[in-house]
């Protein structure tokens, strides 16, 4: 009985990891099958756009854009083949690098050097201006708006890239300084120490400590800050107009009343798209980096 | 490594005082003389505010009065980089991003020495250190040991006027402990660079300091050698914090009779000879009054291991607990008389645990430990008869804790005989 028994608990034992597996797979496949299916019907308007940028303006009045999985022949590289040899389309791919790339630069260099100081710098009043600014976090951006853009008028640079840069990096900084303060604070205060003693000045502990050792945040905040600013339609629209308007406001000028140029919106989109996603890929890695380990202890 | 020619390094603390925006004092009115070359150790329970005077010396931390003088220059104003000073953090601080050569060299780098002898002097220092083969790792890479070897790499590859060491080897495991604890006797011996090396452990502060400067809540207590620590502590708080197991205190009672002195505790009555007397003299003023009796644990043995033991310096005691250290036995046993209380050994007893304290504060009889010689027939419960070796006593003021030796106390009343 007792030796029966025991040889029953091995085998079941032995057959075990195999069984655990199955039932897991069991009771998780619910779970699966909702989470595909959200997904799914999340990413149909983007799959839409998708076929639909591949597809002629006839061929859009005509059908919708599903009929285009049941019969692959319509798709075709025109609309992209006729976008490349738009002009217009190509000052707007430039005027938004020339206000995204700046503009989240800008915050990140500034938003690093306040956070150092604020994070690892003794000086008077500290704690209630690093409060000031994260208190500056609930201002709604819509509401400066208008008297930005008057401000902007008396100085002169309404309309321009410059007024959109400016307003990016004046309103990305109380967040990216709370984040990057919020990362640095964790970084030992006696590596720094450390390196105060071994002679570093306070410029060059910034640059060979906290860039370094802060890169997960930095690289997070950047990437976020980039998409932000690219993505970007509002402040684009209000201070950046005519010729100095980014991608997403050119492509937005082509939704008109009474019709659609969809051969530039579908493909413009993507176009634009593009752009954020190879950032984030490209970064990627600054995200899960553990590079503090190995510091202390 | 060689020894580059400088100038003398001595470090002098004078009224040295810290007191923190909140009003605490972690250093009142500190005086030291650190000899150039010379290793100094400051020890006392955690919150003493050694490492707090450490930080004022490296320039970490502002010094509200006083002087520190590094090499007869008054460094107070002086930012940390330009006091020529280096520093071993207790949990290390490597920079984590950086090899241990780059780790090694930084401090080297920043002072602009070209790339050639920077070169040259990492490996010198890794050599030293027996960190030879690990200079591409990361400190993620290394042991423990090895880390706290990188920490020691930094600050002795820049031959600096001083080496300041915060509890470097705290976070190490008991074997590498007492392994590095030599390795930085020797390395700090071969560089001569004046040492100021803090530590709660008393063992740390006797092995390796030339000398050794006992703290307490801020305040000085005793600097000395640390045999002259162990053997003449100016006070309570030094003699219960210098040695392991640590002295055994009891109050007692000082009495003569037809010349004869005896000193009486909880039963027990031992006779002090001439030799005690002769180097002790204060004593004598403290006939007939109550003072605090201190034995230190190898002043104890089984009476039965000793030939011709003196009849009149026994005492009879049942042992709770034995323990068996090989070369020793440790025999744990209560005295019955009440435990001495007093700041000090207040203060002593909250460095080893709340729980300690409380017990002080509770028990009737007091806790002592001797070391017997391993063949004692003593057991646990059993009865045991001890000698003390009288010549080796300690007295304290049982109203201020200080020591009495050779010349009376001031403040005690005049002699009696």
């Amino acid at each position: 009985m007792a030796i029966a028994a025991r040889t029953t608990a091995e085998n079941r034992a032995e057959r075990s990891p195999r069984g655990k597996r199955l039932s897991d797979t069991v009771a998780r496949g619910p779970l699966h099958v909702f989470l595909i299916g959200l997904a799914l019907l999340w990413l149909t308007p983007v799959v839409g756009l998708f076929v639909s940028s591949f597809r002629t303006v006839a061929a859009y009045s005509e059908s919708g854009w599903w009929t285009a999985l049941t019969n692959p022949r319509q798709l075709t590289l025109q609309p992209y083949l006729e976008l490349v040899q738009n002009e217009s389309l190509w000052t707007a791919v430039l005027n938004t690098v020339k206000i995204s790339v700046p503009a989240s630069l800008l915050v990140v260099m500034i938003a690093a050097l306040a956070a150092y100081a604020f994070a690892h710098i003794e000086f008077k009043g500290r704690d209630w201006i690093f409060i000031l600014v994260v208190a500056l976090l609930v201002v709604p951006l819509q509401m400066a708006l208008i008297p930005v853009a008057r401000l902007f008028g008396l100085a002169g640079i309404f309309g321009t890239v410059t007024a959109a840069i400016v307003f990016h990096v004046a309103f990305g900084l109380p967040f990216a300084i709370f984040l990057l303060r919020n990362f640095f604070i964790g970084i030992p205060g006696d590596i720094l120490e450390a390196a105060r003693i071994d002679g570093a000045s306070e410029l060059q502990i910034f640059r060979r400590l906290m860039l370094p050792l802060g890169m997960p945040a930095i690289a997070s905040l950047l990437i976020f800050q980039f998409i932000w600013t690219w993505n970007d339609l509002l402040v684009a629209l209000v201070f950046a107009p005519g010729s100095s308007a980014p991608l997403n406001v050119y492509i937005r000028s082509q939704m008109r009343q009474y019709g659609t140029s969809i051969d530039i919106i579908a493909p413009g989109t993507f176009i634009s798209m593009s752009v954020p996603l190879l950032v984030f890929f490209a970064f990627q890695r600054y995200f899960v980096q553990g590079i503090l380990a190995g510091a202390v202890k | 490594m060689e020894r580059v020619l400088r100038g003398l390094a001595e470090i002098t603390l004078e009224e040295v005082a810290k007191t923190f925006p909140d009003g605490t004092e972690a250093v009142s009115s500190f005086d030291l003389d650190i000899a150039d070359g010379s290793l100094m150790v400051l020890v006392g329970p955690s919150g003493c505010g050694k490492t707090t005077l450490l930080r004022m010396v490296a320039g970490l931390e502002d010094i509200t009065a006083g002087q520190v003088r590094i090499g007869g220059k008054v460094v107070n104003e002086i930012p940390p980089k330009d006091r020529d000073i280096a520093m071993v953090f207790q949990n290390y601080a490597l920079y984590p991003h950086m090899s241990v050569y780059d780790n090694i060299g930084y401090g080297l780098k920043l002072r602009k020495v070209n790339k050639r002898e920077r070169d040259r002097l990492i490996r010198q220092a890794a050599r030293t250190l027996g960190l030879g083969d690990q200079l591409l790792k990361k400190p993620r890479a290394l042991s423990g040991g090895q880390r706290q070897r990188v920490a020691m790499g930094r600050a002795i590859v820049r031959q600096p006027e001083a080496f300041l060491m915060d509890e470097p080897l705290s976070n190490l495991d008991a074997k590498l402990r007492v392994q590095m604890r030599t390795e930085i006797s020797r390395i700090q011996r071969d560089v001569q660079v004046t040492t100021i090396y803090v530590t709660h452990d008393q063992t740390e502060a006797m092995t390796m300091g030339d000398r050794v400067a006992v703290m307490k809540k801020g305040e000085l207590q005793q600097v000395d050698a640390p045999q002259s620590l162990y053997e003449h502590p100016e006070n309570l708080f030094v003699a219960g914090f210098i040695g392991s197991p640590s002295m055994n205190l009891v109050e007692a009672a000082l009495d003569a009779s037809d010349g004869h002195l005896f000193v009486e505790f909880g039963g027990t009555r031992l006779h002090l000879g001439h030799d005690v007397r002769g180097r002790r003299r204060g004593i004598e003023g403290y006939i007939g009054r109550r003072i605090i009796l201190g034995i230190r644990p190898e002043d104890m043995e089984d009476a039965s291991m000793v030939g011709a033991a003196p009849i009149d310096r026994r005492m009879l005691v049942t042992v709770d607990v034995k323990e068996a250290m090989g070369s020793e036995i440790y025999a744990h046993f209560e005295v019955d008389a009440p435990p001495v209380l007093t700041e000090d050994t207040k203060e002593l007893a909250i460095d080893a645990g709340e729980e300690v304290l409380e017990e002080l504060e509770e028990e009737a009889g007091t806790n002592w430990v001797a070391r017997l010689n391993p063949r004692t027939r003593a057991r646990e419960g059993g009865r045991v008869e001890l000698v003390v070796d009288t010549q080796n006593l300690h007295f304290f003021d049982a109203a201020t804790g200080a020591a009495i030796y050779e010349n009376a106390q001031p403040e005690t009343p005049g002699r009696a005989l």
